[in-house]
């Protein structure tokens, strides 16, 4: 309210328009994009409005959701994590071998999952700060050391590349119904992840835009040194964004296992780029400094609709992987275009 | 007292050095600041100037001679604590983060908070008001403390690091290359920044190579070559001309002048 009066008050700013505010807005690419999709699919395909198939779209979203939210406050913050996909995997194989092989409380497993899962995160930043190679190295380390320790200690353990069946252990309906069950809202079934994701959204929202760390995450990745320059702890912001990777890969991960009961060894791979992809058809520059979480969310929503909507029209899946380029591409466009803008007058 | 206070100067270097490895980027430096005064240092690329200035803001610890903040001797270990020590450092080309609000680029670093327990969050409202008060009491007034940083022209970007550094109660403002990037205009306005944070009290180091600028606003003139200081001079003591003199390199400008000479 205040802030209003303020900028009215002077006379040289005649009246910004709505329409000018909303071109500002990170978002308005992926929403655009969003609309578009939506309408082509509500035309051609008949079940696509379906109550159920909308569901099967947010179940979709809500998956790619969870992940792209932390993958896009890391990149506001500047950097890449590559081993994201497969940490999701990780996360799970944790959790689900050490509940079977202790013949502990499944919520053992996860909450010795979360310490382990976090523990990487915090490693793969603290490499990254230390050694100041560039991101997309670091992780790439880790995203290979990652996938050979998923396959390498689950065959080592249980002798074949998925992991023995946690469902008749004890804890695992509760953690069921955390991580993997189905709500019904008005007779519309929903899948949990779903609360996760717009969950991880509000809450990242709100760290981005109303909070100091989140004034240090536009910073350090908008411009590091003058960052470091005038006291941002540009060292713990890095770890602590790396850690929030890990928190949503732990997520993912716990969900993964509890609706499957035992976890695939080799899964998650290439997964890391479609949260990336999300998170920049969302409004995040490539480069750091801008983006933001409800973008992410858009984003991800859009890779849920093209993938079940393409199924819906019964067109050929192979026409998938084409739309996702077209928009990432359309999508990375309007961000240069945006940030010209911003740096228009220098 | 206020004799006293006069005399101690904010900052005092005495035959400071530092090396990497066996290079000698600094060698035997000595300079005062002054609540109130201009403190310029002078040289060409190379010189040591930028070394001298990560002295001072605390990026890298000094290998010989002494430190002195307000009397007392130091060795600064990181930028924050030469900032904790009221001495506020703005770079030419690292000053803010161009994608940034001006009002959130302004309390960088410094944000102030309302709440308690896991609902802390930034006090928006003051920010933006704190900002735009602090840029008018400068003589700055922005259209819009929304606006990113970056849309601002290179003098305006660093007249809000300045306007901050005073904001936040720096006693001493070490500025690198101001005007180096600038129009004749934006660097007079600068300029006229610089001296009204000089007018608030702060002691100002000035790091330039333009002997023009330096002697439109200093006080004390250091000038440095090639690691080794040259000169050290009170106003009343150096004409701008003998300046720019020794800033050329004295003879060696007047060698360059024959060389240059038509037949």
């Amino acid at each position: 309210m205040s802030a209003a009066t303020e900028r009215t008050a002077d006379e040289r700013i005649l009246r910004t328009s709505p329409l000018r505010k909303l071109l500002s807005r990170p978002e308005l690419g992926s929403v655009v994009g969003a609309l578009a999709v939506f309408a082509v699919f509500a035309l051609a395909a008949d079940g696509f409005l379906r109550a159920a198939s909308l569901s099967t779209i947010l179940y979709a979203s809500s998956t790619i959701g969870i992940m792209a939210v932390p993958v896009a406050l890391l990149m506001i913050g500047g950097e890449f994590d590559l081993s994201a996909g497969v940490l999701v995997t990780s996360s799970a194989l944790v959790s689900s071998m050490f509940s079977y092989q202790m013949t502990a409380n499944t919520w053992v497993g996860v909450g010795v999952s979360l310490l382990v899962t976090l523990a990487i995160g915090a490693f793969n930043g603290f490499v990254l700060t230390r050694t100041r190679l560039p991101s997309f190295i670091v992780t790439l380390g880790t995203f290979l050391m990652l996938t050979g320790m998923n396959l390498g200690f689950t065959k080592l353990i249980d002798g074949t590349v998925s992991t023995k069946t946690v469902a008749d252990m004890e804890g695992f309906p509760s953690a069921h119904d955390v991580f993997a069950s189905t709500l019904t809202f008005g007779g519309v079934d929903f899948k949990v992840t779903v609360l996760w994701w717009l969950g991880l959204v509000a809450v990242a929202s709100w760290i981005l835009l109303r909070t100091r760390a989140g004034n240090w995450i536009f910073a350090v990745g908008g411009n590091q040194d003058a960052a470091r320059a005038v006291g941002v702890p540009v060292t713990k912001t890095k770890i602590g964004l790396y850690m929030g990777v890990a928190f949503g890969a732990w997520i993912s991960g716990q969900h993964l296992l509890f609706s499957f009961d035992a976890v695939q060894s080799g899964e998650g791979v290439g997964n890391e780029l479609i949260y990336i992809i999300a998170a920049v058809i969302g409004g995040c520059l490539i480069t750091g400094g801008y983006g933001s979480a409800v973008g992410s969310a858009v984003g991800a929503l859009l890779f849920g609709m093209t993938s079940k909507g393409i199924v819906f029209a019964e067109w050929n899946p192979d026409w998938f992987k084409f739309f996702l380029g077209a928009m990432l591409l359309l999508a990375t466009l309007l961000n240069a275009w945006v940030r010209k803008r911003a740096e228009a007058t220098k | 007292m206020t004799e006293t206070a006069q005399r101690t100067a904010l900052v005092e270097l005495a035959d400071v050095s530092k090396h990497y490895g066996s290079v000698r980027a600094l060698e035997g430096v000595s300079l005062e600041v002054h609540a109130g005064q201009i403190t310029c240092v002078l040289g060409d690329n190379g010189a040591g100037k930028s070394t001298l200035i990560k002295t001072i803001a605390g990026l890298h610890r000094h290998d010989g001679g002494t430190l002195s903040i307000e009397g007392e001797e130091t060795r600064l270990s990181s930028p924050r604590e030469a900032l904790d020590r009221g001495i506020a450092t703005v770079y030419q080309d690292l000053a803010v983060v161009p994608l940034m609000p001006v009002w959130r680029n302004f309390f960088l670093g410094s944000e102030p908070r309302k709440g308690v327990g896991p609902f802390k969050r930034l006090d928006i409202g003051l920010m933006r008001r704190t900002t735009r008060e602090a840029l008018l009491r400068m003589g700055i007034d922005l259209r819009d403390v929304d606006q990113p940083i970056g849309t601002l022209s290179g003098g305006e970007r660093q007249c809000v690091a300045i306007a901050r550094a005073v904001h936040f109660g720096a006693k001493v403002l070490v500025l690198d290359e101001p005007t180096a990037a600038l129009g004749v205009k934006q660097s007079g306005v600068v300029l006229k920044y610089v001296a009204a944070a000089r007018d608030e009290g702060l002691g100002v180091v000035l790091i330039t190579h333009n002997p023009h600028h330096a002697y439109l606003v200093g006080d004390r003139f250091v000038l440095l070559r090639r690691g080794t200081m040259v000169g050290n001079y009170t106003r009343d003591e150096i004409t701008l001309d003998e300046l720019t003199q020794q800033m050329a390199g004295g003879s060696d400008l007047d060698a360059l002048r024959h060389e240059l000479q038509r037949s």
